[in-house]
């Protein structure tokens, strides 16, 4: 015990594997047993991550695991895992999303019941792993070693395009990462080493066009994970070919990383040009919230156009992010959680669908709703959530996010933030449209329909997996604090190292407030003057 | 009893909680119970939280339950205020939606959603106090949005139908379009005030002169406009609220006449000393509500469906409003508000009572002499058309001539817009009732099975007719005598924090005297009209229209705006959302940003596997061709 009391990191991160492994040595007749161990295995994995996690977090110190591992090339690479503010509760939000999914999924397979299990708890190592490694070339290995369960996920148990979404999923992916290696690489041999920080300040001396080209690097990896259009396009595919339990962790927790990768690495090794990309960005970002939400609305099979929602929500959560603003930032860190809840119900409900009627085109459907009445409350719910509405999570989230963003310090801020607006009127559209048609209207009597072949509602198992969703969505809406306490300080150190090297120009008072509130001071009354200023105007344009 | 009040909202939650969830199970006798009981509850709260405020020296009581969404410089707690604004405005939410819950329990008897329809009015009733009472925007706009998302759910409480989600969807995709406003405006506020608390910004907004923070000022309130025509239904977002009738006969009482599309103006008063900041503001706003007034107006005068035309009839009353608030009369417009709520409700409920009898008919054309076998509800519809064409002595009369009073201190031209909503009023208000009521019944059938509604429908219009006639007593104008006293009790709350109080002008008595003689003879001589048109049949009008056919017709399709939207803003977005889909994503970023990669490499590694042919004479060949190549080379 005193091993685990000194490692409990260590612990969550590798246990998924060794029980992944008891459970590949197992023989195939035992699927059923296997499934059972895996679900048993993962739930005890997020009962003991809540309570370690949050039993000790107190002061908002965290847990770090640090010890020399080995030489690479003369590069030391440390054994570094780390919880912190930054990634508690995307750590939780794993080990949650882990065992539910698998409970939600119970049926949906026929065969290899427990080689699935294994890769998925392989998967939990891999995105854990990232989530927690503090050392560059171990985050590396993690960022790498989660493609391949997910590849096999999507290539053996996926739909009938499996093959190409499979390797589009992996190839795309990889062609990202191989380009930040190559940075990585570059990087640490000015620094000596894979740690953080020092490669950060390592960076800090190279001239800014190099540090320009390091950022980029990063950037185009993590933003493909997001996705960041234009390098979204694997993601529909994979998330429609992926079986239920591969779209729900994919949209959980694997496009989380993206983002993390952002604020864990990206921001803080380069502030200043991270800032000086922030206008791209935050380009990219409105143009997936629009582009997203208006191909989303298209979309004729509803798993699709989930997928593309999630292009339009993660923009939201870049948009945060471009921001630099501590209002901005904690909204897009619980806009990821919120994301990874309601989209991953999104595809536990319609894979629910999916296992009934065989068919996901909306057209298939209509009236669904005097079949299946418990279904379709919780598609509701996990619907308004989905746009937004106050009191669920989904506004909360996008709330911060557009208001961190009107009233960062960048000229363009007031703008984009109104433009990323019209992306919350294009969920409710393309959300409510879909609901409208498949859910409501008379029942769709056709033989061949999808609503023909509902003849049972949820079952306890499903209600089961439904109802803490459902608790959390409004858990996080009144009060989110619970969620991004633990945030505000890492943030607010974040954006005084981004923000400090470059000159910033207001406009109205707004960013006085920022600032002010990340010293701790209180904001001076007399403010209000600055509103006579000749630039105020620009709000029009 | 400081330490209840935040049951007035919430106990109504848990009302709807009860119902949604185990509502099936208890059945109806519990449903009904807590569906009505909570309402009752929250407004004897309501009231005991009125009058402790009212004994309060600044009338205003603000009450604090921690935090919500704060972060950064953002600061949002869970906060309540009554003040003499939200503290009347809360009153008419639980009093008239408590009546109609008690009128639903007798006209939803028999449906088979009963328990989700007393779940989805609680909630209403949670979402529409916490738009009131809320400290802050962003607690306003939870309301706000909430009884947007209960409007839906009611509209589309008949989902087995094909119209009524339609029509539900299209008022939360409108609703939200407004929506936007209320957020970007926020977003301006936060910017230019540095927090949402509504009595914050009222405090900063009231220490700065009319000139000072001009444009910033003018666009936030524009945008809180934009959020006030869709929620309130005026131009051009008003196309939901005539298609929210697919809803049942109460909800169109309680949500689509009495409260809910009350929320634009009653935040406009919230924010008076903003909007008092920005005059070109006021001058749209003044001019959208009046040329609303008209444009639905004249719609009503040809329409058939009995709800329809009072659909239309709101959209006018609320433009009568919004035009009393831009002409800076914010009690004017409150008060047009009290005193719509209770006799447009009774509109609706009576045509719900008279919709019932009918076994749900709904067209005019089909009823007729109802006089007989309904009397309660005769007489109370009575009271109630009186009050909106503005009989004299009646509260529509009161709050209507203040409107059209201080419109015409405006702009005589708003006057005049006003006038003639309010003759085409007269004409359709008399046209609707003497074809239901009076005359012959036109579909004997129907006319044979009408009946009496049951005891909780006709207390429920009698307690509203008498409140219609009562509430005259808070506002009659002073040219005739009165005090106006709504005014006065206002004043506290729609001229917070402001430093130096405006007054607007006030024109002379006789002018008051001359101006509603003339609005009061043509509008009274059009209620005749219409009267003389419809007593004896259709015949009148059916030439009437035979002789202005193209008019007519227009009239008849509504200026054909429904189909306009389809066919040029709602079409050409689907048709850009699959181009984008289909040329961009798939051919240009898919097809030749990935696949085409992808394609050449297989293509290059197969045109190169050709030279991987596993005969040796072929590798001896590239060899021989090599080493020549290389001698070349370095003898040269």
């Amino acid at each position: 015990m005193t091993w685990l009391n000194s490692h409990p990191l260590t612990f969550l991160v590798f246990a998924p594997t060794i029980l992944g492994f008891v459970i590949l040595a197992l023989p195939h007749v035992l699927g059923r047993l296997s499934r059972l161990l895996g679900f048993m295995g993962a739930l005890a994995f997020f009962v003991l991550s809540l309570s370690w996690l949050l039993g000790h977090h107190g002061g908002g110190a965290g847990f770090t695991e640090r010890a020399p591992w080995f030489t690479l090339v003369g590069l030391p690479v440390d054994y570094a895992l780390t919880v912190d503010g930054l990634n508690l509760w995307l750590v939780i939000l794993t080990t949650f999303l882990v065992p539910l999914t698998m409970l939600g999924t119970w049926n949906s397979l026929k065969d290899r019941l427990g080689t699935f299990a294994a890769l998925f708890l392989l998967l939990e190592t891999g995105m854990l792993g990232a989530l927690m490694a503090q050392d560059l070339f171990f985050f590396y290995l993690f960022w790498e070693a989660m493609l391949i369960p997910m590849y096999f996920m999507i290539g053996v148990w996926g739909g009938d395009e499996r093959r190409y979404a499979a390797n589009k999923f992996f190839l795309y992916t990889l062609s990202g990462s191989l380009l930040w290696l190559v940075a990585l690489l570059y990087l640490a041999n000015k620094a000596g080493g894979f740690n953080p920080v020092l490669m950060g300040q390592a960076a800090s001396m190279l001239p800014f066009s190099v540090q320009c080209w390091l950022f980029i690097a990063f950037a185009v990896a993590f933003a493909i994970k997001v996705p960041l259009f234009p390098l979204h396009t694997w993601l529909p595919d994979a998330h429609v070919q992926a079986p239920t339990a591969g779209s729900v962790i994919l949209a959980g927790v694997l496009l989380k990383l993206g983002g993390y990768g952002f604020i864990r690495f990206a921001i803080p090794m380069f502030p200043q040009a991270s800032m000086h990309y922030a206008k791209p960005l935050a380009i990219l970002s409105v143009i997936a919230i629009v582009y997203g939400a208006l191909v989303a609305m298209v979309q004729r099979d509803i798993k699709k156009l989930v997928a593309y929602s999630s292009v339009s929500h993660m923009g939201f959560v870049m948009l945060g992010l471009a921001s630099f603003t501590v209002i901005g930032t904690q909204g897009a860190i619980l806009q990821m959680l919120n994301h990874g809840i309601s989209t991953g119900a999104l595809f536990l409900l319609v894979g629910m669908l999916y296992d009934r009627a065989h068919t996901r085109m909306i057209a298939d459907f209509g009236g669904v709703a005097l079949k299946m009445p418990v279904f379709t409350t919780f598609f509701f719910i996990v619907t308004l959530s989905s746009i937004g509405l106050p009191l669920t999570n989904g506004f909360v989230g996008e709330f911060w996010i557009l208001n961190g963003t009107f009233l960062s310090g960048f000229s363009w801020g007031r703008l984009y933030a109104s433009l990323a607006t019209s992306g919350v009127l294009l969920g409710a559209v393309y959300m409510l449209w879909m609901f409208k048609r498949v859910f409501w209207g008379p029942e769709n009597k056709d033989e061949d329909s999808g609503t023909h072949h509902l003849h049972s509602d949820l079952n306890a198992r499903e209600v089961a997996v439904m109802l803490p969703i459902v608790v959390l969505i409004l858990w996080m809406g009144v009060h989110p604090r619970t969620f991004v306490a633990v945030s505000e300080a890492p943030v607010v150190a974040l954006l005084q190292d981004a923000k400090a090297p470059v000159p910033r120009t207001f406009v109205l008072k707004p960013a006085v407030h920022e600032a002010s509130a990340a010293e701790g001071a209180t904001h001076a009354p007399g403010a209000t003057e600055t509103l006579a200023e000749p630039a105020a105007h620009e709000v029009h344009r | 009893m400081n330490d209840y009040y935040w049951l007035i909202p919430i106990l109504p939650l848990l009302g709807s909680a009860f119902n949604g969830l185990l509502g099936k199970r208890a059945g109806k006798g519990a449903v009904t119970f807590v569906g009505v009981g909570v309402v009752f509850g929250s407004l004897l709260l309501a009231l005991s939280a009125f009058f402790a405020m009212k004994a309060l020296p600044d009338h205003r009581l603000a009450l604090n339950y921690g935090e919500w969404m704060s972060t950064g410089s953002l600061n949002v707690p869970f906060g309540l205020v009554m003040d003499t604004l939200s503290g009347t405005m809360m009153l008419i939410v639980t009093g008239i939606g408590a009546l109609i819950h008690l009128y639903s329990v007798g006209y939803m008897h028999e449906d088979e959603g009963y328990a989700r329809f007393f779940s989805y009015m609680n909630l209403f009733v949670f979402f529409m106090l916490t738009l009131v009472m809320g400290s802050s925007l962003v607690l306003m706009f939870v309301g706000w949005e909430g009884v947007g998302l209960c409007s839906y759910l009611l509209i589309g409480y008949f989902m087995e139908t094909d119209f009524a989600p339609d029509a539900g969807l299209k008022a939360f995709l409108t609703n939200r379009v407004g929506d936007l406003g209320v957020a970007i405006g926020m977003m301006v506020f936060f910017a230019a005030f540095g927090t949402l608390t509504i009595s914050d910004i009222l405090t900063q907004a009231g220490h700065l002169a009319p000139e000072v923070g001009f444009g910033v000022l003018t666009f936030a309130t524009l945008m809180f406009f934009v959020g006030a025509t869709g929620k309130s239904a005026q131009l051009p977002l008003y196309l939901w609220l005539p298609d929210a009738m697919a809803g049942p006969t109460p909800v169109s009482a309680l949500i689509h006449a009495a409260t809910m599309v009350t929320s634009g103006i009653y935040m406009i008063c919230r924010l008076a000393p903003v909007f008092t900041l920005t005059p070109i503001t006021m001058d749209v706003v003044a001019w959208v509500g009046a040329a609303t007034a008209l444009f639905a107006a004249t719609i009503g005068l040809v329409q058939r469906d009995i709800k329809r035309v009072l659909a239309y009839s709101t959209v006018s009353q609320l433009g009568y409003m919004f035009l009393g608030l831009g002409a800076s009369g914010f009690a004017a417009g409150f008060f047009h508000v009290f005193t719509h709520a209770w006799f447009k409700a009774l509109l609706f409920l009576g045509a719900g009572s008279v919709i019932h009898a009918m076994h749900h008919e709904q067209d005019l054309f089909k009823m007729g002499g109802l006089r007989a076998k309904m009397p309660i509800t005769f007489w109370t519809m009575l009271v109630a058309t009186l009050a909106i064409i503005g009989f004299p002595g009646t509260s529509g009369f009161a709050s209507k001539d203040e409107i059209l009073y201080l419109a015409y201190l405006k702009n005589p031209a708003l006057w005049v817009i006003g006038l003639l909503a309010a003759c085409c009023t007269a004409f359709y208000m008399l046209r609707l009732f003497t074809l239901t009521f009076l005359g012959k019944a036109r579909d004997h059938h129907a006319y044979d099975h009408a009946h009496e509604s049951p005891t909780s429908m006709t207390l429920t219009l009698t307690l509203l007719a008498v409140g219609s006639l009562l509430a005259v007593w808070l506002g009659w104008p002073k040219a005739f005598g009165g005090d106006f006293r709504i005014e006065e009790w206002l004043a506290p709350a729609v001229t917070y924090g402001q430093l130096h109080a405006v007054h607007g002008e006030h024109g002379s008595h006789q002018l008051a005297w001359v101006l509603a003689s003339a609005s009061t003879l043509l509008g009274l001589s059009f209620a005749a009209w219409g009267y003389f048109s419809y007593k004896d049949g259709l015949a009148v009008s059916e030439a009437r229209a035979a002789k202005f056919p193209i008019l007519h017709k227009l009239l008849l399709n509504k200026y054909y705006v429904d189909e306009g939207v389809e066919l040029y803003m709602l079409r050409p977005i689907r048709w850009f959302g699959n181009l984008l889909w289909k040329l961009f994503d798939v051919i240009l970023i898919d097809g030749v940003g990935v696949n085409l990669p992808g394609a050449l490499t297989r293509v290059f590694g197969d045109f190169t596997a050709l030279f991987q042919t596993g005969r040796v004479r072929n590798y001896a060949l590239s060899m021989v061709l090599g080493a020549a190549v290389l001698l070349y080379v370095f003898l040269k």
